[in-house]
């Protein structure tokens, strides 16, 4: 008896213990679990984002009338703010706060940066893991915090923050209530979990890539993760030192937002003064900016890997790509007030922001451009991931065309802080990031689980996302050009035509008609998510198993590894030999040569 | 497979793993004071003329303090150096002081900040200009409201030989010329006199505010390098034992970050204390 | 990496930027009872001053000055994000128009 345990230990020397459920799932330090997490906690928030935003369409649509199907339960829940299962003002202010937070913070950067991140660029780079993987763990840990510390900020009393997604001073700190403080302290935990993430991700595509993995070699959803890590790690840090400070004016009665003379409720506020309200502005969109850049280079990373493996062709211009995204991070920087063009700045300044905001278009646009070319020629096979990164394209384009006249001071006087900018900007998100998102979901989920998701169903969410999409948001251009501005907790109903006959550029019935149109293609956007939801848990069990390893027949090293790839990713370190799209090559025996292919 | 690079440097890079992270970490550490430091300048110079005050904070302390940083910097990086020649003992000795020195700094910063929380201000309902000094029996952090709450009707003030709203070039000649006594007399100050009353803390105005925010994280700082640079002085120094060479990588990375928890008090003591 | 003379020269190295350090941080108060004739002058030698010491931390006892690109790569990069937000930021709370057009010509 003893004999046999000594053998199997002899045997079994390195083989890991065996883990308890809670070690091999909850407390894991594997990247391709990590990444899991991150992607189904990240979806449960997109979720409900969206939730938030479907109730705040309804009031737009129909103010004042209760909200159907959920009224009485909001009522319950919530209270006072939500009486006779209406939204009040104050909640839709909050409603709309946290959408914007949840979605950008909650739900896109985790999924783009963090989820596709962690799962993909180890195996992409040939490393066992990420560089540090217990502050992987850790960085997981502190977004979860976070994203609790959020959701439970609804149920205080006062309910949860109201002061828009860029909490701005003095509102943000004279509303009574704690929404904003625990806003703050959720997004000191989110912020920590970004800058981990980013020293993670960087030191692993700087330090662990395979031999013969060369800077030029890589993939390019690589080098998007890249930058954006370095996006990420330094333009958080202001917005911590200012979320600290606006705490402080919260907590401590500092006033480094509040101006002198600040008067609330119509008496002069017991502050001490002396603060700037335009110091949140800078310090926020330092880090506003770049942001934007975070949420779309993932996207972009995938949508290229996809379209490289669809076409059967190499990239077009890699490395036009690269130097582009290496330009769009360093210029993404500079730009920041164009946000903030309608706060009495000057015209030397203005002008600085408007000419660098025009030279980070040229890189976004080099990038499309070599994306677009990479088509032509192609044998384009159609299968859902690629109609979604397909799609992706013109959609982005539309976003950012229509951020040209945002760009410029003239012009964004006239539509900032309207409809125009939230067309504008969920179409880069939404048709644009989301739809490259679920590209990266179809595509990779039979890496992950060894099955295919139901192709049928896959285009029936494709189809039906890219038409609602287009609904929401389109008609939303033409009601921000003829002035219908942002956060109207009544639609605009107050400036239309009906209400205020006399009015100067009041918003016609047509412009106002739109805000039902596009609440109810909402919902028909949001029941275009049913098949694809069912689809994602149906088929981990029922879907088409594949045949190889390697079902795409992609050129990747994370498409060279076992399904699922186990601990360690990698029996022995693999070596990279060639480029990252040999597609098609001259002479190869295959239409596609993995990089680690020796011959 | 096991993680490359975590001891052995990589060749191209020349850095082991836990280096480039601790300077990523750094370079966002840059950003973080940065926009801290940013933030001052702006209110600094925003700041109605002769509204922001000077000369409250005791420069021989800061300086003392600023000592105490740069020795346990160099003894940070001494121990490293013992333990690059295998001298274990010299490096727990060096060490220690590294501790004693972060201690002895974190300690003058409490004695610091607690003797501004009884140092107050009393802003006059009749417009008379405001006076600064201490409170007979009034303990830290007292407002108005502590005033009312305790039914106290009025209060004992000694006031300081000058207001910070005097420059210090005419404080010196005020003090030269003798008109102004080293102690004045206490005044009596009805509590139906008092506008506002505060100590020296955050809410006292926006010169305070940043002081403390500024000097409280930099502190942070200072404790938790002092946290992790205390464990691998015991009970991680055990690693010595079984890996030496990544324990005197992790012995470096911790210095890295405690040199640069030194390097921001090196702008932080000028800015604050001496401009 | 390192044998014991090595390691004896940077042990005076770091030494003497020990006392270097107490040295600047002398001057530096001392400076604080010198009055320079404007406060531009002032704060740009206490900057100054900061800088070199910082340079001697960062640089010796650091080890920057024996690191490879990739170091000064994301320090440098950093270093001018940094100035970026702080000059921007100033200059953009120091431009605002003056007057307007219609305005400035009262009936």
């Amino acid at each position: 008896m003893q004999t046999t345990t000594k053998d199997h230990h002899d045997v079994h020397e390195h083989a890991h213990h065996e883990q308890s459920f809670f070690q091999k799932y909850v407390f894991s330090t594997d990247h391709k679990i990590i990444g899991i997490q991150y992607g189904v906690t990240a979806l449960a928030f997109l979720f409900m984002g969206f939730c938030l935003m479907l109730m705040m369409r309804w009031q737009i649509a129909y103010p004042g009338k209760p909200l159907p199907l959920v009224g009485t339960l909001l009522e319950k829940v919530l209270g006072t703010v939500a009486a006779g299962g209406v939204m009040s003002p104050d909640l839709y202010n909050s409603f709309g706060a946290m959408h914007g937070t949840i979605m950008v913070f909650l739900a896109i950067v985790p999924l783009a940066f963090a989820a596709f991140g962690n799962y993909v660029v180890p195996l992409m780079i040939g490393a066992p893991d990420m560089a540090f993987p217990r502050i992987n763990m850790v960085s997981y840990q502190c977004y979860a915090v976070g994203g609790v510390i959020m959701f439970v900020s609804f149920f205080i009393p006062g309910g949860a923050a109201q002061a828009g997604w860029t909490s701005y001073s003095p509102l943000a700190t004279a509303i009574p209530t704690q929404g904003q403080t625990f806003w703050l302290v959720g997004m000191i935990f989110l912020i920590t979990s970004s800058l981990l993430g980013a020293v993670n991700f960087i030191a692993t595509i700087i330090q662990l890539r395979a031999p013969g993995m060369t800077w030029m070699r890589l993939p390019f959803f690589v080098w998007a993760q890249f930058v954006t890590g370095f996006l990420l790690l330094l333009a958080f840090p202001p917005l911590e030192a200012a979320g600290i400070m606006q705490l402080m004016d919260k907590v401590a009665g500092t006033s480094f937002f509040l101006p002198t003379g600040l008067a609330v409720g119509g008496e002069l506020a017991n502050v001490s003064g002396g603060g700037s309200p335009l110091l949140w502005q800078h310090l926020f969109w330092f880090l506003g900016h770049p942001e934007v850049y975070v949420l779309i280079l993932p996207g972009m990373g995938i949508v290229a890997e996809v379209l490289a493996n669809n076409t059967r062709k190499p990239l077009w211009g890699y490395k036009s790509l690269v130097y582009s995204v290496l330009a769009i991070g360093f210029i993404s920087f500079i730009v920041w007030a164009h946000h903030m063009y309608l706060t009495g700045m000057g015209t030397k300044i203005s002008t600085f922001f408007q000419t660098t905001t025009m030279i980070i278009s040229i890189p976004s646009v080099i990038i499309l451009t070599c994306l677009f070319i990479t088509l032509w020629g192609g044998s384009i096979r159609f299968n859902t991931p690629m109609l979604f990164a397909l799609a992706f394209l013109p959609m982005f384009g539309i976003g950012g065309l229509t951020g040209l006249p945002l760009g410029f001071n003239f012009s964004d006087l006239h539509l900032h802080d309207t409809y125009y900018v939230i067309a504008h900007f969920h179409y880069v998100v939404a048709p644009g990031t989301i739809f490259a998102l679920f590209a990266g979901i179809y595509f990779w989920y039979p890496k992950m689980t060894g099955r295919m998701m139901n192709e049928f169903w896959g285009k029936v969410h494709f189809w039906l996302s890219l038409i609602f999409m287009n609904l929401v948001f389109q008609p939303m251009f033409a009601q921000g050009m003829a002035g219908m501005l942002r956060r109207m907790v009544d639609g605009g109903a107050n400036y239309s035509q009906v209400m205020a006959p006399d009015a100067i550029g009041n918003l016609t019935t047509g412009i106002m008609g739109m805000n039902r149109h596009i609440s109810w293609a909402a919902v028909c956007l949001g029941l275009a998510q049913i098949p694809f939801i069912i689809n994602l848990f149906w088929s981990m069990r029922n879907g088409k198993k594949v045949e190889s390893d390697n079902p795409w027949e992609a050129t990747t090293l994370d498409w060279q590894t076992p399904t699922p790839p186990p601990h360690g990713n990698f029996a022995a370190q693999p070596s990279a030999h060639r480029g990252p799209y040999e597609y098609s090559a001259p002479g190869a025996a295959k239409d596609f040569s993995p990089q680690n292919q020796t011959a | 497979m096991d993680i490359p690079y975590t001891v052995a440097p990589r060749q191209d890079t020349g850095l082991y793993n836990a280096k480039v992270g601790i300077w990523l970490f750094l370079a966002s550490e840059v950003m973080l004071f940065g926009a801290l430091f940013s933030s001052y300048i702006l209110l600094r110079v925003g700041a109605e003329p002769g509204m922001w005050p000077h000369g409250l904070l005791n420069i021989p302390i800061g300086t003392f303090n600023t000592a105490v940083l740069i020795t346990s910097s160099v003894t940070v990086v001494l121990s490293w150096a013992a333990l690059k020649t295998h001298n274990f003992g010299r490096f727990r000795a060096i060490q220690s002081i590294t501790l004693l020195c972060a201690l002895g700094f974190l300690g003058i910063k409490t004695y610091e900040y607690n003797e501004k929380f009884t140092h107050y201000e009393v802003w006059f309902a009749d417009g008379r200009p405001s006076v600064t000094g201490h409170i007979d029996g009034a303990g830290r952090f007292w407002t108005l409201n502590t005033l009312a709450d305790k039914k106290i009707e009025s209060i004992t003030m000694h006031p300081d030989r000058f207001h910070y709203r005097i420059p210090s070039g005419e404080q010196a000649k005020l003090a030269k010329s003798g008109t102004v006594p080293e102690h004045p007399e206490p005044i009596k100050i009805a509590t139906s006199e008092i506008k506002r009353l505060s100590a020296f803390v955050p809410a006292h105005s926006t010169y305070f505010a940043v002081y403390f925010t500024l000097t409280f994280l930099h502190a942070l700082h200072v404790f938790g390098g002092a946290l992790v640079i205390g464990y691998l002085w015991g009970p991680g120094a055990s690693m010595w034992k079984t890996d030496p060479d990544r324990f005197t990588n992790r012995i470096e990375v911790s210095g890295l970050f405690w040199h640069f928890v030194d390097l921001v008090w090196i702008f932080l003591f000028p800015v604050l204390y001496l401009l | 990496m390192a044998d014991s003379h090595d390691i004896s020269k940077t042990v005076r190295k770091y030494i003497i930027v020990f006392v270097a350090l107490l040295v600047g941080t002398a001057i530096t108060v001392g400076m604080y009872y010198v009055h320079l004739p404007s406060v531009a002058m002032t704060v740009m030698v206490a900057v100054f001053i900061a800088s070199v010491k910082a340079f001697l931390v960062a640089g010796y006892f650091m080890h920057l000055i024996d690191e490879r690109k990739m170091i000064y790569g994301i320090l440098g990069s950093t270093a001018f994000f940094f100035v970026g937000l702080m000059f921007l930021t100033i200059w953009a709370m120091h431009d605002f128009p003056a007057h307007t057009f219609l305005g400035s010509h009262v009936p």
